[in-house]
């Protein structure tokens, strides 16, 4: 399972990179998307998986999943929920302002 | 705080209050509100005279940062007291010289003055400072004054010039003498110079001990404009004449001798020290003086004299310092002779330098010009002028009865002793110091008279003036008179200073020489006989005459020397191609693109981490204790990855968003299968509400293009992702094959509920154990929403594109698109009620099971937006009048208030307790403050995620 997983990273790596380096805002902000997705995963895998019941005491498991990823994990997510949700608001007004969602022409319209 | 910390101290506040003088009495010239500070200062250090002289230091100390072993402790004994004496003894005529010749109606005075009082109190902490640290803080400080003193006429292009050029190269000197410092604290430990110097021969023979030595003296050879460092002293003369006389003249240029002088015990003994300080300053001295006679700006001429009698005195101090070879001996005090002519000579130079430097100020001011060639012939209407100025340069000349002849003999002397040297290669060149000290000293005699004679001797030509020239108002003139009578009191006494002065000073220079019930014994002679230095005294006389006479004949004495490779053309070059390289390289890697940027980040990255992961050999496909991949599994692994590659091939926006949202739900899967219930809520209404948002946005922008680029960076992009990837995925691999090191979770498994009454570990991290994260956390949440907030509401320039128009239709999703579907209006009534519920329920069981404030916020304003989807913006505001905004704050200041609850306790801030409360009816109760504090949370993400919906769907 880890091998598939870390190969999933990649591929999430990948897109989101390639997403990030493209010219259109509106697929930079999806790039971040992706990269957000593959560091959870990746945090995620770090501390192994499925060895236990899910961090809930109430369960009674034997052992449990470890809870510190997890916690990074929700508080990555809905900061990249905030994150996310400004760059598209400025990637739209700076479309309505500018005329254009271009990284390079937006670069040349500032010379 | 001592009384010397007062001193140092004093002249920055009177810095503070010059605005509120000039604020209550603006009539009045500023310079009278500084004048009693340095007199009071002289006066108080010359009351110190006589404990000095009884051999008295005082040493006080105040901790400053104890750990790094810098203290500000002060310290003043005989070399102090000197500098202390000259910085404020002349300040004080400088003040009082510039109260006339500044205007009080044409110059800004009170930036003047601030700049003033910020250097003399620099140089005072300059001399006083016992702590290396300090005094290198207090050198660069009077650095900067110098720059600003300089640059105070800054609309003029040559002070400006001037200024960055005194700046650059004694701030690149302080610098190395700043590594020097920290060398010798490495060496030793300790950045007190009273220590070093007790310590000293623990560090002469250390492989530190050269490098940290001239790195001391780079500083102090461009502090004090030593050549080739000397070329920035000429283009300081911009400054104001009082300034000219008093830092670049009398008192900062002398900081660079008075570090030689305060560190010699620590650095005499060595043959490199003798001969680097010897004979650097006796190349400056023979330079300096040969430049000087070239020069038709007496400003100019006064600067190179400046910097010739600097070389002076500092290859005096070098050759004093050979003294330490012979402690113990009977030669000792034959060659401490050369130090005692220093000092002496560093306090007649102070005298009639600044006496000379003030004429000129009055010549400049009568006449209009300082051109030696238009001047002359002023002597009849000038003559109190003219009677400073010769007293002032016979002095410099070094003719008899006045202070500059009794020290020039002794520097006669002291060149004379080097025969006598009988180490170091000085028996072989020994002889050379004299003679060029004799041709130095012609070219001297030569200047002095054409300062004189050139402008106040000859034939007048006051046509050529600008001015009709005047005798100075007597304000101007009290100061030079002053200094003047000085010149001529330290010829006929000079006995008064040998005992007050310089033989406390030569005992701070030599404190090892000495048995402790000797002292120095100085006694300055006007005539000692028909010695080897009077002839050579008469020498320079018939000859400086001599190249006086010519100078106006002979062309090439007289020619301005012009040459193709100098100094200053090497400074000016190198400058220049500094700048113009650093533009170079900047331009050619900040290029503004993004894409640029984010490649430098990105190949760092890999780099990096590959690099590392390669040598500490960290990379193992060690898949033994993997866990096994069942078919559900292998199912969501193959809808992510293919979801997630497609995303780059679709041109269509909604495709592409759709796509993101997939595997958003994919990895809610993982989740899932993770046993990470928390994780998987959250995901889910992040996931849910993003694709809504980026539907809501999907209005404003267009649509996505076919990327048209050229395959080469096409391909550049796709190797750059692939090899990010590759190294994510042998980080990860790597990872889940070995542990270095447990985890820490076993501390958050074990005590969740033993410390905190929870049993959602994940949640009582977030809540308990990391409080003060997610506290800041969601602060950063409301700053990104109310971003959001304020760029929609901001006001659109006029040539905005209007997206209304653009697309022909009203883009309020809530109002204009009403929904239509009939059956989704009436579930959603009763569904978001149920939704809000659930959420509310989610939010209190957060602590034992699944949720928390975070799930329960976002859950909530789920609800609320598919509320308003349903029955519009308009019928929402009515049903809902709740301000968002106002409710991210409150959700903080609840929040923070419970934080702020266990100081009532006296436990540090967000310290969650809990306990169990029995209530009627209800029965047992589990109350905790950390749910409090998650509803702080809670209340923000409701705040934050309806804000930015909200405010992204009412744009237009």
């Amino acid at each position: 399972m880890e091998l598939y997983m870390s190969i999933t990273i990649g591929v999430l790596f990948t897109i989101g990179v390639y997403l990030l380096l493209s010219k259109s805002l509106l697929r930079i902000i999806l790039g971040t998307s992706f990269l957000t997705h593959g560091v959870h995963l990746l945090l995620l895998t770090m501390s192994k998986l499925k060895t236990g019941a899910p961090p809930l005491l109430g369960e009674e498991a034997q052992s449990y999943t470890d809870p510190l990823p997890q916690a990074l994990i929700l508080t990555s997510i809905v900061i990249s929920f905030g994150v996310t949700s400004f760059l598209l608001v400025l990637a739209y007004k700076s479309y309505q302002k500018l005329g254009t969602d271009d990284m390079e022409k937006l670069r040349e319209d500032t010379e | 705080m001592s009384a010397i910390h007062v001193i140092i101290t004093l002249p920055f506040l009177l810095a503070i209050c010059i605005p509120l003088f000039k604020k209550v009495w603006p009539g009045i010239h500023m310079g009278w509100f500084m004048l009693p500070l340095p007199i009071a200062l002289f006066a108080y250090l010359i009351n110190l005279i006589p404990v000095v002289m009884g051999g008295g230091v005082f040493h006080y100390s105040l901790p400053w940062i104890p750990s790094l072993g810098v203290e500000f402790t002060v310290l003043l004994d005989g070399l102090s007291l000197l500098f202390g004496l000259l910085i404020s003894g002349i300040g004080s005529l400088v003040v009082l010289y510039s109260v006339f010749y500044l205007d009080k109606q044409k110059e800004n005075l009170a930036r003047f003055y601030v700049y003033l009082m910020l250097f003399i109190g620099a140089m005072l902490g300059l001399v006083l400072s016992d702590n290396l640290m300090v005094l290198y803080g207090f050198w660069e400080l009077t650095s900067i004054s110098s720059f600003l003193l300089i640059a105070f006429w800054n609309k003029r292009e040559r002070s400006r010039y001037g200024a960055l050029k005194s700046l650059t190269i004694t701030v690149c000197g302080g610098l190395a003498m700043f590594a020097g410092f920290v060398l010798l604290y490495i060496m030793t430990g300790t950045f007190s110079i009273k220590e070093l110097i007790a310590d000293f021969s623990a560090i002469s023979g250390h492989d530190l001990f050269i490098p940290a030595m001239l790195l001391v003296l780079l500083g102090a050879f461009t502090k004090s404009a030593q050549f080739p460092f000397h070329i920035w002293l000429p283009d300081a003369m911009e400054a104001p004449t009082p300034v000219s006389a008093y830092l670049h003249s009398a008192t900062m240029v002398k900081a660079g001798i008075y570090l030689v002088a305060r560190l010699s015990p620590l650095f005499a003994g060595s043959s490199i020290w003798l001969w680097a300080v010897s004979g650097i300053g006796l190349l400056t001295l023979a330079y300096g003086s040969y430049r000087a006679i070239k020069q038709t700006d007496l400003k100019a001429l006064l600067a190179f004299s400046t910097i010739s009698q600097l070389g002076l005195i500092m290859s005096l101090f070098g050759i004093g310092s050979a003294a330490a070879f012979y402690v113990g001996t009977s030669q000792y005090e034959f060659f401490t002779i050369a130090t005692a002519a220093a000092i002496f000579h560093l306090i007649n130079h102070a005298v009639f330098k600044g006496a000379l430097f003030m004429v000129v100020g009055i010549v400049d001011h009568g006449t209009g010009t300082r051109d030696i060639r238009k001047l002359g012939g002023l002597m009849a209407v000038m003559p109190v002028t003219f009677t400073i100025a010769l007293l002032g340069s016979f002095s410099m000349a070094g003719i008899p009865p006045f202070g500059g002849f009794l020290s020039k003999e002794m520097f006669f002397t002291a060149m004379l002793n080097i025969r006598e040297m009988s180490f170091a290669s000085m028996d072989t060149w020994g002889a050379l110091f004299p003679v060029v000290a004799w041709v130095a000293s012609v070219f001297t005699f030569a200047y002095s008279l054409l300062v004189v004679f050139r402008t106040f001797g000859g034939k007048s030509q006051f046509h050529q003036l600008e001015k009709e020239p005047h005798e100075a108002p007597l304000g101007l003139l009290i100061s030079p008179l002053v200094l003047a009578s000085l010149v001529v009191v330290i010829g006929f006494f000079p006995n008064l200073l040998s005992h007050s002065l310089i033989e406390p000073a030569m005992a701070a220079v030599y404190p090892f020489g000495l048995q402790p019930n000797e002292s120095f014994v100085v006694h300055i002679e006007m005539w000692h006989g028909f010695t080897t230095e009077l002839f050579m005294t008469i020498g320079v006389a018939v000859i400086g005459i001599a190249i006086f006479f010519l100078h106006r004949r002979f062309a090439w004495v007289n020619e301005p020397m012009e040459l193709n490779v100098s100094l200053n053309s090497l400074y000016d070059h190198s400058l220049k191609g500094l700048d113009s390289g650093a533009s170079w390289f900047t331009r050619n890697y900040m290029t503004g693109s993004i894409r640029h940027y984010l490649i430098y980040i990105f190949l760092f990255l890999t780099a990096a981490l590959g690099l590392n992961l390669f040598l500490a050999g960290d990379i193992t496909l060690k898949m033994d204790d993997f866990a096994p991949i069942s078919f559900y599994e292998a199912v969501i692994i193959t809808a992510l990855v293919l979801s997630a590659i497609a995303v780059p091939f679709v041109n269509s926006r909604l495709m592409a968003i759709i796509l993101t949202g997939m595997s958003g739900y994919m990895v809610t899967l993982f989740f899932v299968i993770f046993r990470a219930p928390d994780l998987a809520l959250t995901q889910m209404i992040v996931e849910t509400v993003s694709v809504a948002l980026f539907l809501l946005c999907f209005y404003h922008l267009p649509n996505l293009k076919k990327e048209v680029v050229k395959r080469k960076i096409k391909l550049w992009n796709i190797g750059i992702a692939v090899s990010v990837g590759v190294v994510m995925t042998l980080v990860s691999l790597s990872v889940s094959g070995s542990r270095k090191f447990d985890s820490i979770s076993h501390f958050f498994i074990e005590n969740s509920y033993k410390l905190a009454g929870g049993k959602n570990v994940v949640n009582v991290i977030l809540v308990d154990f990391r409080g003060f994260d997610t506290l800041l956390e969601v602060v950063v949440l409301g700053i990104a929403s109310f971003g959001i907030y304020a760029l929609i509401k901001m006001r659109g320039e006029e040539n905005a594109l209007n997206s209304q128009d653009q697309f022909g239709f009203k883009l309020d999703i809530y109002g204009g698109i009403r929904s239509n579907d009939v059956i989704l209006r009436t579930i959603s009534r009763f569904a978001v009620g149920m939704i809000l519920l659930y959420s509310l329920y989610l939010f209190y069981m957060g602590h034992h099971h699944p949720g928390g404030g975070f799930i329960g916020g976002l859950m909530a304003s789920a609800a609320l937006l598919l509320y308003a989807i349903a029955v519009g913006m308009e019928r929402f505001e009515k049903t809902v009048p709740v301000d968002f905004k106002r409710m991210t704050g409150i959700g903080i200041l609840i929040a923070v208030i419970t934080g702020m609850g266990s100081f009532l306790f006296k436990a540090p801030f967000l310290s969650q307790t809990f306990g169990y409360f029995d209530i009627p009816l209800i029965g047992e109760l589990e109350l905790a403050t950390a749910t409090l504090f998650d509803l702080g949370v809670y209340l923000t993400v409701i705040g934050v995620a309806s804000t930015i919906l909200f405010t992204i769907g009412r744009d237009k």
